[in-house]
């Protein structure tokens, strides 16, 4: 299978801290890919070095189709540009916006504007209760609500590939349920490839075809989600249950 | 009664031209959470250049549409070229940098175009059937080129996409670069925008108060006043609060403080809703969820 994005030697720093240390990892064509780790162990650091939001050293080659192009060194807007959607930890909505500004804000590199009126449609309904909020602003929905807005203007862009940051976090057991339902459905139906940290082991582990585990800015051990899923003293180690 | 007529509506004529510097501050201040001191020298700078065209010979709206897209591009020109290498840099840094540009801006003016004062024209017939005993026709007017640029920020910033993309960028700087917003344009758009309000402003201001290199100084404080009144995040608040000071200034200085104390006012205003209510009339208070 085509990998879609492969980062080697990858190391990210804040300030003169290293948080990364010359990881490896691959992201398949098509799948989902899911990070686990502990607090700190440099998951939401490895979506941002994707990002190019924090300084990077080592490859990140991604291949949406079009040849290979290095993401190591890019402005953040440029990444995006490629098709790279990441859904922030904290949301990162524009809370003084209307949910519908939102959505056309996710599509604003975007020029075919018929189609995205149809996106925004399709956003409306994949989560019903957006398009019920549509004028209201951001900052006034509530923390699930938040989230379905978060992923759906990733999703505005016709990501290549999806990054996720926690979308469980500090929601109710059911929107959580409901968040990971419709993600499978973008991965199956949109055929979005994604790549999601969580620290709810159990709940990615469900999703993502392959896992990586994260240990202190290290890629500790990694394999297809069923064998580690299946693995006590893996789960025991590192999972914490 | 009829005095006291007059004195409100020339306040309000004035009010206007305060209404577009305080404009001009919180297009910027929006965009970077800055004041620019340098706004009202860069708006004479401006006027000069309107008032150089007008001498050579050019008719006085080819002259107009040109100040103002030149003051644009310089504005671009100014964030692009000052502002940007210290756009991470500390309040203090860019503060001392409006200072420069303030210096600058005013030297320039005056080594141009020297510091005698120049009658500068009004566009509008001196007679018209719309003005009467308490408006001017240029009153009249100025107020109409307001509200059409007011009216066409509007629409700027309502209805197009890159008018949303400033809004998000001004507002979440980080999560615009993650929609692939280039946010660093955006500031540059707002000084561009910023500097040609600044040069309608000082072009509609320039016929009543006459032409220097220190012809906004005081204009930019009662603007700031008008700015700070209305809410420094709120476009509307800032006209509305431009109009207030006007009227109010013009009232005290007639009625209570003499004229030689008018600027007291505005100075008062400053200090009065820095400490009484901080947001201004119209600003909101940002209100986030944890």
């Amino acid at each position: 299978m085509a990998k879609l994005l492969e980062a080697k030697k990858l190391s990210a720093f804040y300030g003169a801290t290293q948080v990364l240390f010359d990881i490896d990892f691959a992201i398949e064509a098509g799948q989902i890919t899911t990070i686990l780790g502990a607090n700190g162990a440099g998951k939401t650091t490895t979506l941002r070095a994707l990002c190019q939001v924090v300084r990077t050293t080592g490859s990140l080659a991604f291949n949406a189709g079009a040849g290979e192009v290095q993401l190591v060194g890019k402005a953040t807007e440029n990444v995006v540009r490629l098709g790279v959607a990441h859904v922030p930890d904290g949301r990162g909505t524009f809370t003084a916006l209307s949910v519908e500004d939102n959505l056309k804000l996710g599509a604003y590199v975007r020029g075919d504007r018929a189609e995205v009126a149809h996106d925004i449609e399709k956003a409306y309904t994949r989560f019903p209760r957006l398009a019920e909020r549509r004028h209201q602003q951001a900052g006034t929905l509530s923390g699930g609500e938040q989230q379905m807005l978060a992923i759906s203007r990733a999703l505005m862009l016709r990501p290549k590939l999806l990054l996720l940051d926690e979308p469980s976090f500090g929601l109710a057991p059911l929107i959580v349920a409901e968040i990971f339902r419709i993600m499978r459905s973008i991965n199956v139906e949109d055929g979005v490839s994604m790549l999601l940290v969580e620290q709810n082991a159990n709940l990615a582990l469900d999703l993502a075809h392959h896992a990586y585990l994260l240990e202190t800015g290290t890629v500790a051990l990694s394999g297809p989600s069923e064998n580690i899923k299946n693995d006590e003293s893996v789960r025991r180690a590192y999972l914490g249950y | 009664m009829e005095a006291l007529l007059h004195q409100v509506f020339s306040g309000l004529a004035n009010g206007i031209i305060y209404g577009s510097v305080a404009l001009a501050l919180v297009m910027i201040y929006q965009a970077t959470h800055h004041i620019n001191f340098a706004q009202g020298e860069m708006a004479t700078f401006s006027t000069f250049i309107a008032w150089a065209l007008i001498q050579a010979g050019w008719p006085y709206w080819g002259a107009f549409f040109f100040t103002v897209a030149v003051s644009f591009l310089g504005g671009l020109l100014v964030q692009r070229i000052v502002l940007r290498p210290i756009e991470k840099a500390p309040v203090l840094t860019n503060v001392i940098v409006f200072i420069g540009l303030l210096l600058i801006f005013n030297a320039m003016s005056g080594m141009l175009f020297d510091h005698t004062i120049k009658a500068f024209d009004s566009p509008f017939p001196k007679d018209s059937a719309l003005a009467s005993k308490y408006f001017s026709a240029h009153q009249l007017g100025s107020a109409g080129v307001l509200l059409v640029v007011l009216a066409g920020l509007f629409a700027f910033f309502k209805y197009t996409s890159v008018g949303l993309a400033m809004r998000a960028a001004a507002q979440n700087p980080d999560s615009a670069k993650l929609v692939g917003i280039r946010v660093s344009w955006m500031l540059g758009l707002g000084w561009g925008l910023a500097a040609a309000i600044g040069a309608v402003a000082g072009m509609m201001v320039a016929h009543v108060v006459f032409l220097d290199p220190n012809m906004m100084a005081g204009i930019l404080l009662y603007g700031f006043a008008g700015a700070l009144l209305g809410g420094i995040d709120n476009p509307i608040g800032a006209v509305i609060g431009g109009l207030v000071v006007g009227v109010l200034e013009n009232l005290l200085g007639a009625y209570v403080i003499g004229t030689e104390l008018k600027l007291t006012v505005a100075l008062v205003l400053i200090v009065g809703t820095l400490t009484l209510r901080p947001d201004g009339l119209f600003g909101k208070k940002v209100v986030t969820r944890v």
